[in-house]
């Protein structure tokens, strides 16, 4: 039976576990009381914000997953083979451990033994050719109570020439120990099943095309072949022209006359699958995946078509197979043989003689299901699925609270930006269901997963001594696309040196009077170019070394002057399934959009041997086209923003370690680790991960893999979580810790001087998470700064890390601190002070209490988390009551506005002048947003507030 | 209340000695409490001047001149056209009430620009020489430029006539007269000449008179009220003359037991002459002819904006009157002075405090400009101009395109 998406009931009744094959348990499915509940009355609390008053008694959510074989959920992919039978194929994750001993060949049987559709083969009345049956999806939710498993099951059919009636079923399926998980994520499962299905299925078509096509080729040939034995033979002579032998020719040739026929009208059928009208909602096709796809089949039909006399089959195919003659009777004209010469050159396909008798069924071997769709499709699918998997991690309950949360965070989109992670431009549920394509998506992302920028060193750019880099350095090229894209990134040393090399830039472009305003235009995009080259060069290099070792030790250091033994407690489950929705964050957020984005899948460190033998995944553009730039690049041109993007050092081994590519584990121990992650084995990322909260660390890049800040990643739950492990231990060591963050929350710049970099950096981090709006990156946050401040720094940066450095340089920059004293406040990591203006306020006393009980980051965090959410929703209604700004009537002066926002700032509020200021930075930076959301453009600088009074140094 | 601010480029010290001048982070009367930095130039910016309520052009060294937005700081246009460093700008207002911009620029060429088109509407190249200054006389709708040589043009960029300048140094000021007049400062002397446009609207220039009492080079020229001018020389020399008669009233040599004490720039409200003097300030009162209120500095941090306040002065300012007198010196500061202030005892002389600083610019400040109550925009040699402004003023504009942003999205 076919399930209608609409109704999405497959009502079976219970069947109590019995072992008979075939049999399995399904499990009824109903939505129908849920449908008349929820228009009932608007202005009740929507059901998925009620929590049960009352939870049941059994309802221990690990109570079931006690007599399951299995670990956690998985994603089984079956085939109902022809040859075997039911077969499981894969399973994501793709890790034994995970199904333990869970019978997966006896789970497929009984999965797969579901009747769930009759696939109509054959010839149906009326037709002389096999019709492709085109099958809906169904959806089947099944139990098998014995094995303490329940799956959603999705079954589909693929095309396959060679199969059975053309057609081979699959199934994947969502196996849970939880029934009643099943059940509730049922829509979206069957949502995103759906799009891995329908991603399968765009492949299969686009595969099953090609092999009709190539079969078509082989039956022609084949055809052409016969033709001209039965010409030599009527030319031998008509005595032997009714012998067995020519009259068994004869048939053979009728029989592959008629198999051409009926290929080309599977042909015909396969590219008419598009205008089939489909009752499934759920499978909502990408547009462009089906155009290409149709336009491939059209113009395959329209090949084939011409062929109508199956005559025409030229000599190619004879000249190819070499030495054969040249048959002269064929009627081809030549533009139809050109025509067909190209496309053929273009498969480069050798038809090969199709023998009369086909194998036996059981001989041939069937196509794996990667090859029954195309590569790429198969790749998007899995990798859809892996994130199906990863996105329903976790008990019930967790889903749920997730759930809420994002649902309440979605309707507060007006304070989000400030202390909330960005939730990305996620699938509005309920929304109308976008066509998803995973594979075309894929595509277009591959431009935009680019790496962060990695700030490589502060040697000036000298234009003759541009090499060409080399192409399949990854470090190269991706340098080249950072300059275009990351310009929040940009640490410049000072806007000052900044502006005086766009000076000479510029000045040279305007003087040459007689050039056209395009050569200006160019000139200055060149400039551009040079200018963010030059902020990438900026200063970090000569750091890096040292800092991977420096941070070694500081990471063993910090966990030292840390905490006591509060730390060791045993991971708690909350703290798992934290960290697995951490990890799954990531990884979403990798897939969607966004300039500054990187993919964590895609920051394993490889080394670049490994980067080579892939230089398929770089982003083509670049390698071929740019290195033939390089020779001229001494003369700025159109290219050049290209060209001079290209990171002249990319050679220097340094940069090894730092190179950015695929997936590939090899060696987690080589350079920066940067947020890694996630995948598949999630076990053992989970351990790694948590161990990292409550012990040590282990590799050097922990710290980067904590603060993704400043380099260009999004930054996510997970990073904050970890940043609470940091935050917990400043507030505990540091008295003036309420101070310190008094200030950044009242937008005052806090500038964190040290000299050892892994300190700073870390502490910068775990402040960050009190950076009233720090961008989705980061962006106002700066870890690590070696030059001096200037005004505009101050102004783009609110949390900025400052290497305190004993040369000349730093003479400037204590004297660069000191002049800007009155806007920024200070905290020197070496001597523990702060200077900062004096905090009398109560409202951070339960954020910043150094006897604190509080033993966790995570829960620190979430603590924080709530205060600052409570802040946030002050600030919005304060923000948005209309009388606390504006007066009431025409009679009333500002005096009165004043007294009324005082009065409810004070009274209403209880706060006091200190825990004030608070409110109305936070209400600027929501005012501002409200204005103008995507601000920060191009057109003015943002605003710098700041206020006269005089700061005092706190010491421990 | 009356205030000052003072763009000092002094020695770059960072901490200060006199404790007069330390004034801290703690400044009530200060309402400047957000800035906005502007980027744009590529070289030192030196001039400011301002197209209307809230339009200001600048111009510098980069031989660019850009039209902002002092409200949102927005850049409106960039004005590209000269090749060299601008040594004088000023704003053009035609009968049709349309501000341009004339440009002049070491390149020996003017230009007439629109800011709103950012259109470069006339232009001549080719001068002999580069011009320094330049004047509007709005009523005779003619402009004149000073350098070299003396030129009067037409609203039309047509040279109307021109007098060629005895004196090698050129013409270094320019001030409108009463009655047509106009006077030029050359070296040690200021020539008055008049300005006369004939029925058949051709336009002659005349020398009338030629002040020769300084005794040094004139630094500065000013325009006091309808009565009075002021001049000020590198020596320290105040002279105040009268507008009509070309007479002058009163002579006061300042001196601050310096070796050097030019009288760098010149600023006026009408009622009383500011002068920067030496590494001083100097309140000059016209009424009374003499000194009111000086003070006089040590050190200065460097790129800073003072602001001062006259006090026990009630002033019976009128809102609308400039309140801000504006310094800025070119010149270089002896950093080392007298061993000690001298209390003088001058009956009537009232403090000058200091009410708050502006601390941004790295460099130098070379000019600022004042949009009253919309804020204050500041250049200096770091390529930078900031926006000064007050902070609870513009958080009560910003909430109120809030609500009316509100409205018109009908709801959050």
């Amino acid at each position: 039976m076919t399930v209608n998406g609409a109704a999405l009931c497959v009502s079976y009744a219970l069947v109590d576990d019995n072992t008979m094959i075939g049999s399995p348990d399904v499990v009824a499915f109903t939505k129908e009381d849920e449908y008349s509940q929820t228009n009932s009355d608007s202005l009740a609390l929507p059901e998925e914000f009620s929590i049960p008053l009352h939870p049941l008694a059994d309802s221990n959510p690990w109570a079931k997953t006690s007599y399951a074989k299995f670990t956690k959920d998985f994603i089984l992919i079956s085939e109902f083979s022809e040859q075997v039978g039911p077969q499981p194929l894969l399973t994501i994750p793709d890790n034994p451990k995970v199904c333990g001993t869970f019978d997966l060949n006896y789970f497929s049987l009984r999965i797969m033994s579901v009747d769930y559709q009759a696939s109509f083969v054959g010839h149906p009345p009326g037709s002389g050719y096999p019709r492709l049956s085109f099958v809906e999806d169904s959806r089947v939710v099944l139990g098998d109570s014995k094995e303490g498993a329940f799956a959603y099951v999705h079954h589909l059919t693929l095309y396959d020439l060679e199969a059975r009636g053309f057609v081979r079923p699959f199934c994947m399926a969502y196996v849970s120990a939880d029934e009643k998980k099943i059940m509730l994520q049922f829509q979206e499962l069957s949502l995103r099943f759906s799009q891995a299905s329908e991603c399968l299925k765009a492949g299969n078509r686009r595969a099953f095309a090609k092999e009709l096509q190539r079969k078509l080729q082989d039956l022609e040939y084949t055809h052409s072949v016969l033709q001209r034995e039965e010409g030599r033979q009527r030319e031998a002579g008509l005595q032997r022209m009714y012998s067995a032998y020519a009259v068994e020719k004869a048939n053979e040739l009728a029989n592959v006359e008629k198999s051409i026929y009926e290929h080309r009208d599977l042909l015909r059928q396969i590219s008419s699958y598009h205008h089939r009208p489909r009752r499934d909602p759920h499978a909502a096709t990408c547009q462009k995946c089906m155009t290409e796809c149709l336009s491939e089949c059209e113009e395959l039909l329209e090949r084939y078509a011409k062929l109508a006399t199956p005559f025409s089959y030229t000599e190619q195919g004879g000249k190819g197979e070499g030495g054969q003659g040249k048959i002269d009777d064929e009627g081809g004209d030549e533009m139809e043989e050109e025509e067909d010469e190209g496309t053929k050159r273009r498969v480069s396909y050798t038809p090969q003689l199709i023998k009369a008798k086909s194998a036996k069924c059981f001989d041939k071997r069937l196509k794996s299901l990667q090859e029954l769709c195309d590569e790429t499709f198969y790749e998007a699918t899995v990798e859809l699925l892996k994130e199906t998997e990863r996105s329903f991690r976790g008990d019930r309950c967790y889903l749920h609270t997730r759930r809420l949360d994002r649902a309440l965070r979605r309707k507060m989109k007006v304070t989000n930006f400030l202390f909330e992670e960005d939730l990305g431009d996620e699938e509005e549920e309920g929304g109308p269901l976008r066509p998803f394509c995973a594979v075309n998506h894929a595509a277009d992302n591959y431009t935009r997963l680019n790496p962060p920028p990695i700030v490589l060193g502060p040697e000036p750019l000298e234009l003759e001594a541009l090499e060409p880099p080399d192409p399949l350095d990854p470090a190269s090229i991706h340098e080249s696309e950072l300059g275009l894209g990351e310009h929040h990134l940009e640490s410049s040393p000072s806007d000052q040196t900044l502006g005086t090399q766009e000076s000479s830039e510029e000045t040279k472009g305007s003087f040459s009077s007689d050039k056209s305003e395009m050569a200006q235009a160019q000139m200055q995009q060149c400039v551009t170019g040079l200018k963010s080259d030059s902020d990438l060069t900026s200063d970090h290099n000569t750091d890096l070394e040292r800092e991977s070792s420096s941070e070694e030790l500081e990471t063993t250091g910090g966990e030292d002057d840390g905490d006591n033994g509060g730390d060791q407690t045993p991971v708690s489950l909350l703290e798992v399934v934290s960290e697995l929705e951490a990890s799954r964050e990531d990884d979403c957020e990798g897939v969607t959009d966004g300039a500054c984005e990187m993919d964590s899948d895609l920051l394993v460190p490889i080394d670049t041997a490994c980067c080579m033998s892939q230089e398929g995944f770089f982003y083509e553009a670049s390698s071929p086209e740019a290195v033939p730039n390089l020779g001229q690049s001494s003369q700025p041109g159109p290219f050049q923003t290209l060209v001079v993007n290209q990171e002249p050092h990319a050679l220097l081994p340094i940069q090894d370690d730092y190179a950015v590519g695929s997936p590939c584990s090899e060696s987690p121990a080589t350079g920066l680790v940067l947020p890694v992650g996630l995948l598949g084995d999630a076990v053992s990322c989970i351990s790694v991960e948590d161990g990292s909260d409550c012990t040590i660390s282990a590799s050097t890049g922990s710290d980067r893999a904590a603060s993704p800040l400043g380099y260009g990643g999004v930054v996510t739950l997970r990073h904050r979580k970890k940043a609470g492990q940091g935050a917990l231990k400043f507030v505990r060591q540091y008295p003036f810790a309420m101070q310190a963050l008094w200030c950044l929350l009242s937008g005052r710049t806090l500038v964190v001087l040290g000299v050892d970099e892994g300190r700073v950096r870390r502490l910068v981090a775990a402040l960050a998470l009190f950076v009233p709006g720090p961008g989705r990156c980061g962006e106002r946050v700066q870890t690590w700064l070696s030059c001096p401040v200037t005004l505009a720094d101050l102004q783009r940066w609110k949390l900025i890390g400052l290497q305190r450095v004993t040369s000349p340089l730093g003479a400037s920059m204590l004297y660069s601190l000191s002049r800007y004293s009155r806007y920024i406040s200070i905290l020197d990591v070496d001597q523990r002070t702060l200077r900062c203006q004096p905090y009398r306020g109560q409202l951070l006393a339960n954020v910043a209490d150094h006897r604190t009980y509080i033993r966790r980051g995570s829960t620190y965090f979430l603590h924080i988390q709530g205060t600052l959410c409570r802040l946030a929703a002050r600030a919005f209604l304060f923000t948005f009551t209309h009388h606390l700004h504006l007066p009431v009537s025409s009679s009333e002066g500002p005096e009165a506005v004043e007294g009324r926002r005082r009065c409810f700032l004070q009274e209403q509020l209880g706060l006091g002048e200190d825990d004030s200021q608070i409110l109305l930075y936070l209400s600027q930076l929501i005012t501002q947003q409200y204005l103008q959301p995507t601000a920060r453009s191009s057109a003015a600088a943002p605003c710098f507030s700041f206020n006269f009074t005089t700061s005092i140094l706190y010491k421990i | 209340m009356l205030r000052w601010i003072l763009g000092g480029r002094e020695n770059q010290s960072s901490v200060e000695k006199s404790p007069v001048l330390c004034i801290g982070e703690d400044q009530p009367k200060n309402w400047f409490t957000e800035l906005q930095v502007l980027k744009g130039h590529f070289d030192i910016v030196r001039f400011l001047v301002q197209i209307d309520d809230f339009r200001c052009a600048s111009a510098g060294d980069d031989g660019l001149i850009l039209v902002w937005n002092i409200e949102t700081g927005e850049r409106l246009q960039e004005l590209r056209g000269h090749s060299q460093q601008i040594t004088a700008i000023t704003t053009f207002t035609c009968n049709n009430g349309v501000t341009l911009l004339i440009t002049a620029s070491s390149d020996r060429s003017l230009s007439l620009w629109d800011p709103d088109t950012g259109n470069r509407v006339q232009t001549i190249s080719d001068l002999q020489s580069s011009v320094k200054c330049l004047l509007v006389l709005e009523r005779l709708c003619v402009w004149v430029s000073g350098g070299e040589e003396l030129c009067v043009w037409s609203k039309d960029f047509q040279l109307q006539c021109h007098r060629q300048n005895h004196s090698d140094t050129g013409i270094t000021a320019l001030t409108e007269l009463p009655k047509n007049c106009i006077a030029a400062a050359m070296d040690k002397e200021i020539v008055i000449c008049r300005v006369t446009v004939s029925p058949d609207s051709s336009v002659s220039l005349d020398e009338i008179h030629c002040l020769s009492n300084h005794q040094d080079q004139i630094r500065a020229l000013i325009s006091v009220n309808d009565e009075l001018f002021a001049s000020g020389s590198h020596a320290g020399e105040l002279i105040l003359w009268d507008a009509t008669e070309w007479t002058m009233l009163a002579y006061q040599h300042i001196l601050w037991e310096e070796p050097q004490a030019s009288s760098q720039h010149l600023t006026t409200n009408g009622k009383l002459i500011l002068a920067a003097v030496g590494s001083g300030l100097y309140v000059y009162s016209v009424l009374t002819k003499a000194v009111v209120a000086y003070r006089k500095f040590l050190s200065l941090t460097y790129g800073s904006v003072r602001m001062w306040e006259i006090q026990d002065l009630p002033l019976p300012a009128e809102p609308a009157s400039p309140g801000f007198f504006a310094i800025w010196n070119f010149g270089r500061l002896n950093k080392h002075s007298g061993p000690s202030k001298k209390a003088v005892d001058i009956p009537n002389v009232r403090t000058l405090a200091l009410t708050g600083d502006l601390i941004g610019h790295s460099g130098a400040v070379q000019m600022f400009l004042s949009f009253k109550e919309n804020g204050l925009v500041t250049c200096s040699t770091d390529h930078l101009l900031i926006l000064w402004k007050n902070g609870e003023r513009q958080s009560h504009l910003r909430s109120l395109a809030l609500f009316q942003k509100l409205e018109e999205n009908g709801g959050l």
